[in-house]
Parts: C-alpha cells; sequence; structure tokens
C-alpha cells in the first residue's frame, strides 16, 4: 500500500510539472498547447535514447530540456501566425505526430515496442524501495524549484507582459512590446518543463512505449489546470495532485458500485473524469485558486 | 515651426474602396493639431497608418526625421509616438497599475532572464516605473480604482486609463482618436483640462474630434480632411471660414 502511495505521488508530481508548464503557455501567454503529451513525448525519449546511449542521466535529463524547448520553438515558429483554435488543433495534431513517429521510426524509438531497460539512477544502490522513496523526492524537488521559479515569473514584469500578450496580442504591440518574441519564449520555456516532465517520466518508469503518450494525458492536465485555476501556478500546483488523487480514488470507488464487471469499472472511470470536469467547469469555472490581481504597492508620500 | 510628423501622399483602401487617396499633412511640435473632416474623410485611417495599424499602399510617414512608414508599431511607441483608441480598448483582466506599468518602454525587467533571476536592474526600475504609475493614477484621479480590473471600470475611467497609458510611455507625440465620444460633459471637459496640461509640458498632440466647440477651444491650427485628403489648414476660424469646408460638412453650395 505504502508504495501505492509513494508510486501515485511520483506521479502526481510529474504531472504537477506538465500543469505548471501548461498555466504557463495557456495560464499566461493564452496559447492552447493540446500537445503537451508531444513535448512530453519528446522529453521522455530524449532522454531514455541518449541514457541508453552511455550518456549520464542527470545529463541526459537535461538534454531532455533542451530538445523539449527547441521543439517547443521549432513548433511555435511553424504556428506563428495561428491563434485560440487553430493553434490547439495544430498542437494537437503535432501531439501525434511525435506519438506516430515514435510508433514508425524502429531505429530510434524500438517502434511500438518501446525501449526497455531505461537506466533509473541510483537503483541498484538504493534497492527499489529505497529508490521509489528517492525518486519522489528527487521528483518533488524538482517540481518546488519549478514551481517557485514560475511563480516568480508569474508575479514579474515578464509575467505582466504575457498576461497582457494574453488579453489582447494586438494592444501589446501598441504599449511597445515584441509580442512573438515574448510568445516565443514562453513556449519553449513550457515544452522545456514538459520535456523535463517526460525524462523524470522515462527514468521512473524505465520503459517507455509510444502507448504512454495518447493525447488523453493532455486532457488530464488541463483537467489539473482548470480545476486548480488558470493563470496561477499554485493552481496548476494543486490541481496536478487533485486529479491524480482522483483518478486513483475511482480505483476504489468504481468497485463500490454493484453489478459492475471490472471491464466496466475501468470504463466508469472515464467517465467518471468526464463528470468531474464537467462538475468543476459549471460550480467553479474560475478555479479552486482563481488568478489574483496583486495589490499595486502603496506609494510613499 | 518645425514638424515632428509629416504625412506625405498616403493612399489606402479597404476591399478596393480607397480611403485615403493622397493625404499630406504635417503636425507642428508643441501644438494641439486638430484634425476633422466628415464620417468617412479618412481621420482614423491615417492615425491607424501614422500608428501602425497597418502598413498603407503607399505614401510615407516621417516622425522625428526618420521614416517611420514600415515601422511596427511597438518600435513607433518606443520613438514616443503613442495614441489612444476610439473605442477604448484594454486588457481586460489586468489592473488599472498593471495597464500603466505595462507602458514603460524598454523596461529591464520585463527580459525572460532578468525576471527568473530577480535581477536588480529589473528590480530598480520596476520601482521607479511603480511610483510613475502612482503620480499618473492620482492625476488622473485614478487611485480609487487602481486595483480594478479594466473591465470593471466605466466608460469615462477607460478613457482616462488611455490617457494615463499613453502618458506612461513618455511620449513625444499622442495621437487621441475622439478621447470625448461618449463621455459625459463633466468629464469631457476634465479630459480636455488635462489635454492642455500634457501640452504644456511639451507633447505635442493630434485630436481628432466631432465636438466643434471642443475643437476651437484646444485646437491651432487645424487640418480639414475630406474624401481622403487634406482640403486645407489654417485657424479653427480661418477653416470654418472657408466655404469648401462647408460645402464637405453640409453638402451645401454657398456660392452665390
Amino acid at each position: 500500500m505504502l508504495s501505492y502511495v509513494i508510486f501515485s505521488l511520483t506521479t502526481a508530481g510529474i504531472y504537477g510539472l506538465l500543469a505548471l508548464s501548461l498555466n504557463l503557455i495557456w495560464g499566461g501567454a493564452g496559447m492552447v498547447n493540446l500537445g503537451l503529451a508531444g513535448f512530453f513525448a519528446v522529453g521522455a525519449y530524449a532522454s531514455a535514447i541518449l541514457s541508453l546511449a552511455g550518456v549520464p542521466v542527470p545529463l541526459a535529463i537535461l538534454a531532455a530540456c533542451v530538445v523539449g524547448a527547441a521543439t517547443g520553438i521549432g513548433a511555435t515558429w511553424a504556428t506563428v501566425r495561428l491563434r485560440g483554435d487553430y493553434l490547439a488543433i495544430v498542437t494537437l495534431g503535432f501531439a501525434e505526430v511525435v506519438r506516430l513517429v515514435a510508433m514508425n521510426e524502429r531505429w530510434l524509438t524500438n517502434g511500438t515496442d518501446g525501449l526497455p531497460g531505461i537506466p533509473a539512477p541510483l537503483k541498484s544502490v538504493l534497492g527499489p524501495q529505497g529508490f521509489a522513496v528517492f525518486y519522489l523526492c528527487l521528483v518533488l524537488a524538482i517540481l518546488g524549484a519549478v514551481f517557485f521559479l514560475l511563480r516568480r515569473l508569474d508575479l514579474s514584469p515578464f509575467g505582466r507582459v504575457l498576461k497582457a500578450i494574453r488579453e489582447d496580442q494586438d494592444l501589446a504591440g501598441f504599449a511597445g512590446k515584441n509580442a512573438m518574441r515574448v510568445k516565443l519564449i514562453a513556449f519553449a520555456c513550457s515544452a522545456g518543463i514538459a520535456g523535463l516532465a517526460g525524462a523524470l517520466y522515462a527514468h521512473y518508469q524505465s520503459y517507455i512505449s509510444p502507448d504512454h503518450f495518447q493525447p488523453l494525458l493532455t486532457i488530464y492536465i488541463f483537467l489539473a489546470v482548470t480545476s486548480g485555476g488558470v493563470g496561477r501556478p499554485a493552481g496548476a500546483f494543486l490541481g496536478a495532485f487533485l486529479v491524480i488523487l482522483f483518478l486513483e480514488g475511482t480505483r476504489f470507488l468504481g468497485h463500490l458500485l454493484p453489478g459492475l464487471s471490472s471491464g466496466q469499472v475501468a470504463a466508469s472511470r472515464e467517465m467518471l473524469v468526464g463528470l468531474a470536469f464537467l462538475l468543476v467547469l459549471h460550480l467553479r469555472p474560475q478555479g479552486i485558486l482563481p488568478e489574483r490581481i496583486r495589490p499595486a504597492p502603496r506609494s510613499q508620500p | 515651426m518645425t514638424a515632428l510628423l509629416e504625412v506625405a501622399d498616403l493612399r489606402h483602401g479597404f476591399f478596393g474602396v480607397p480611403v485615403l487617396t493622397g493625404a499630406s499633412f504635417a503636425l507642428r511640435e508643441g501644438a494641439i493639431t486638430g484634425l476633422i473632416g466628415p464620417n468617412g474623410a479618412g481621420k482614423s485611417t491615417a492615425i491607424n497608418a501614422i500608428s501602425g495599424v497597418f502598413l498603407p499602399e503607399a505614401g510615407r510617414v516621417t516622425f522625428a526625421g526618420q521614416d517611420i512608414t514600415r515601422l511596427p508599431a511597438r518600435d513607433r511607441v518606443r520613438m514616443g509616438l503613442v495614441r489612444s483608441f476610439q473605442l477604448a480598448r484594454g486588457f481586460p483582466r489586468l489592473s488599472v497599475f498593471q495597464h500603466l506599468m505595462l507602458y514603460g518602454q524598454d523596461h529591464p525587467g520585463e527580459g525572460f532572464w532578468q525576471s527568473l533571476l530577480n535581477g536588480e536592474a529589473g528590480r530598480r526600475h520596476e520601482a521607479e516605473l511603480a511610483e510613475a504609475a502612482l503620480s499618473v493614477a492620482r492625476r488622473l484621479r485614478l487611485d480609487h480604482v487602481i486595483d480594478n480590473p479594466v473591465s470593471a471600470l466605466s466608460g469615462g475611467q477607460k478613457k482616462l486609463v488611455e490617457i494615463g497609458r499613453a502618458l506612461m510611455a513618455k511620449p513625444r507625440m499622442i495621437l487621441f482618436d475622439e478621447p470625448m465620444a461618449g463621455v459625459n460633459p463633466t468629464l469631457s471637459a476634465e479630459i480636455a483640462e488635462h489635454l492642455v496640461a500634457l501640452n504644456a509640458e511639451g507633447i505635442t498632440i493630434c485630436l481628432i474630434e466631432h465636438d466643434m466647440s471642443m475643437v476651437a477651444r484646444l485646437c491651432d491650427p487645424v487640418i480639414v480632411l475630406a474624401e481622403g485628403r487634406k482640403m486645407t489648414e489654417g485657424s479653427f476660424a480661418e477653416v470654418v471660414a472657408d466655404a469648401r469646408v462647408q460645402e464637405a460638412y453640409l453638402g451645401v453650395r454657398h456660392d452665390a
């Protein structure tokens, strides 16, 4: 039971990173990125392939961030003129392309068989139980650091420009801001964090395959950010843990319903997730921790 | 008299319909120039071309001796050429204070790394800017709504925010597109006072306005646009005495 809780918390930490990534780009710049799972996959594969080729794990994880960010810049360049729905559709397509490449480029990704035996740092020293605890701490520490930096960014002048672009990109130009540049930086940063989350996932699971990067993952993260509160890092953080709590909780809830086979129980979980999303949007559309306006400093007379 | 802004043979149309048909005029440094003309004369289109909303099909815009015709809007703002919008525009969920802060130009703290690392230069500039924003808010009597999101303000307050953020950009010239449209007479008079005060501080102003008594009070010279080009220019008394201007506005001939 304990190892199950540790597993859930580690997954929640990784989801938390994804939620922070989405919140930066969606809550911050207003760009709907439905391709989150794609950047997650890029990071996971980058780190897995590099570490399987003998690169030390910390370096491979770092490289995954860079590859994720670079992919993000590429994706933004390709979608420079797109906003709103169109950007959403293209990013959704991007994630599917990543998955299809991972399925078909066997020389690189081993196709649908996936990549087994991804090095897990210190696992041989700590043993399975010790590794699980160590990795949970590692994920939570990284999550904490990323949260700290993103919160600072959110409250900074850069974050203010980002929110202005979200509200009205053209008007931001008349305020003297280079909207394109700011969006590019934000997207790269967001994609880099998603890549980092992917790398952490790969080394934790020690096996990845294209199946792990279904669009449903992106939907879960949208659920996390929406329920937690769009535009506020603390909201995304909280939302990720709530989503995992809910996803794992329904695993047990299903068994309380009488007369359902285990297959039906599994299917009903997806329905419950959808239902929860609807309820959140209906009852508290601004999320549990909604965006706030930080008051102006008092003047010194 | 030196011209701060010059427009030469500006041409532009929408969907094949010509709106500007070779407009040429100059805005004198230090003046409040009125830009008047009947509906469809091309006043707003001219202002849009000058501020960089779109690139004109032909013609040239020169600001402070520099050709800015094809410059992105943001660079014009950084040069000190700022505008307000006819329908007050804003970032709905940002507060009045955040609006004012956004219009500070070349803020080092807006850099990604400066913000991420909370750099010294950025913090200092942010503090200075905050003082400036608070004083602008006091001046425009927006200090009691400074933390309100702009979407929650009244129409008149939104107009004041437009003036305030133009001020924050440390402008050399402000283009006002009907700052008093849809505003009650009291506030309208208040806005007029602000314009006069800004002008007295050395800011060159270009004002599009339909209320002729306001134009008479504030503007000298007045440029009359009609059918996409300049018809005449002079003091308010001169241009209203011009038979062509009367005809353009009233659509009747005055020649005996």
